[in-house]
């Protein structure tokens, strides 16, 4: 009986350093940013101010995990804006439901 | 990018129109894993949207935090809710646990792409080890997931005297333990109503993403993507992972922040 030959015949490259480099780095910024977001939940006050500024640190978050995770950034541009020119509708559904999830509580309270 | 493809995404063998080309520069399983996050993205922005919503149509708890009491007139604040780690019972530890499962999530999401890499360098062994280390991430992920779903459930040991409709209909003053669909002792029942939905169907992608990784991990061990020419599919599984930390990442914001 023959046994089944998993060698790989794939040439193998050598690791690329500067490239695992920067995917630490990158995982270092979303952690950074995740630890200025704890930071700032126990420092300052509850408030509007406070929420946008999470938002906006996720959004940025959200922007590193896409571009450097997914690659986003180095696909084709048409397939880029494809993905991205879509999500201009949730700026629209974000202030349709915030309007209407305060008028709902000026009429409950 | 599949190994076939030449610089321009045109197959040389069939021309423009011979079929086999890549439109996009990205392969057929790519793009539509693509599009496939890119509706995720509506579904969980949907959710996400309709919990801002109704969250801002409850007041929200004013009073100083160290007096906080759990009660369905008002919206709670989720550091208060929120506050307890495996093993150290009754010791207010505010967000850390979910601190810790935000950590593993992202260094899982890290692994990933490391596997991933390796792929791009056709390096089998890389690619197991990042793989198994990925995967371990994600179980521990939901490991953590179900002891916070399981503490949210049996609540603290005081809960909250509560006045509310009970599932025959009628109204009860009663102490509330824990959570469930009806009522519990955080919040008004959407808080805990959009906690399970939500989290639960980001958990259900977790445990949807642990099997394809477990696919992805065994194929690559067995050598399957060395005799297909290829890594694509770590690629394209590493997508969906990605995308899983990126709805947790927001997750985290809506739920555990504001």
């Amino acid at each position: 009986m023959e046994i089944q030959d998993t060698k790989s015949t794939l040439e193998v490259t050598p690791r690329n350093n500067e490239k695992i480099k920067k995917i630490w780095k990158t995982a270092g910024i979303l952690l950074a940013l995740t630890v200025a977001e704890f930071i700032m939940a126990f420092t300052m006050d509850r408030g509007i101010l406070l929420y946008v500024l999470f938002i906006l640190l996720t959004i940025w978050k959200a922007k590193y995990i896409m571009m450097e995770f997914m690659h986003l950034g180095d696909e084709a541009k048409p397939l880029f804006y494809s993905i991205i020119v879509p999500l201009i509708f949730l700026v629209w559904l974000l202030i349709a439901l915030a309007k209407e999830g305060t008028d709902i509580f000026l009429m409950r309270w | 990018m599949s190994a076939h493809s030449t610089a321009i995404g045109v197959s040389s063998k069939r021309g423009i129109w011979g079929g086999g080309n890549e439109p996009l520069k990205a392969s057929y399983g790519k793009l539509m894993m693509w599009f496939f996050l890119l509706s995720d993205i509506f579904t969980f922005a949907a959710f996400l949207i309709s919990y801002l919503a109704i969250r801002v149509s409850y007041p929200a708890y004013a009073g100083p935090a160290d007096t906080f009491v759990g009660s369905n007139e008002y919206w709670p604040v989720p550091e208060l809710v929120f506050e307890a780690v495996p093993f150290l019972h009754g010791i207010h530890a505010p967000l850390v646990f979910v601190g810790i499962m935000t950590f593993i999530l992202i260094s899982s999401s890290v692994t990933m792409v490391l596997a991933v890499e390796a792929g791009h360098r056709n390096d089998r062994n890389d690619v197991v080890k990042w793989m198994l280390w990925t995967m371990l991430g994600g179980i521990t992920f939901l490991a953590c997931q179900a002891w916070e779903w399981s503490h949210f459930i049996h609540g603290t040991d005081a809960g909250s005297v509560l006045t509310y409709i009970n599932s025959l209909n009628r109204e009860v003053t009663e102490t509330v333990f824990g959570a469930n669909l009806v009522v519990n002792e955080y919040g008004p029942a959407a808080f805990a109503q959009l906690f399970f939905f939500i989290t639960g169907f980001h958990g259900f992608h977790v445990t949807i993403g642990v099997v394809l990784l477990f696919l992805a991990f065994y194929q690559a061990a067995v050598g399957v993507y060395d005799r297909r020419g290829h890594y694509e599919m770590i690629e394209k599984i590493g997508l969906y992972w990605h995308f899983v930390d990126l709805v947790w990442v927001f997750v985290f914001t809506l739920f555990y922040l504001i």
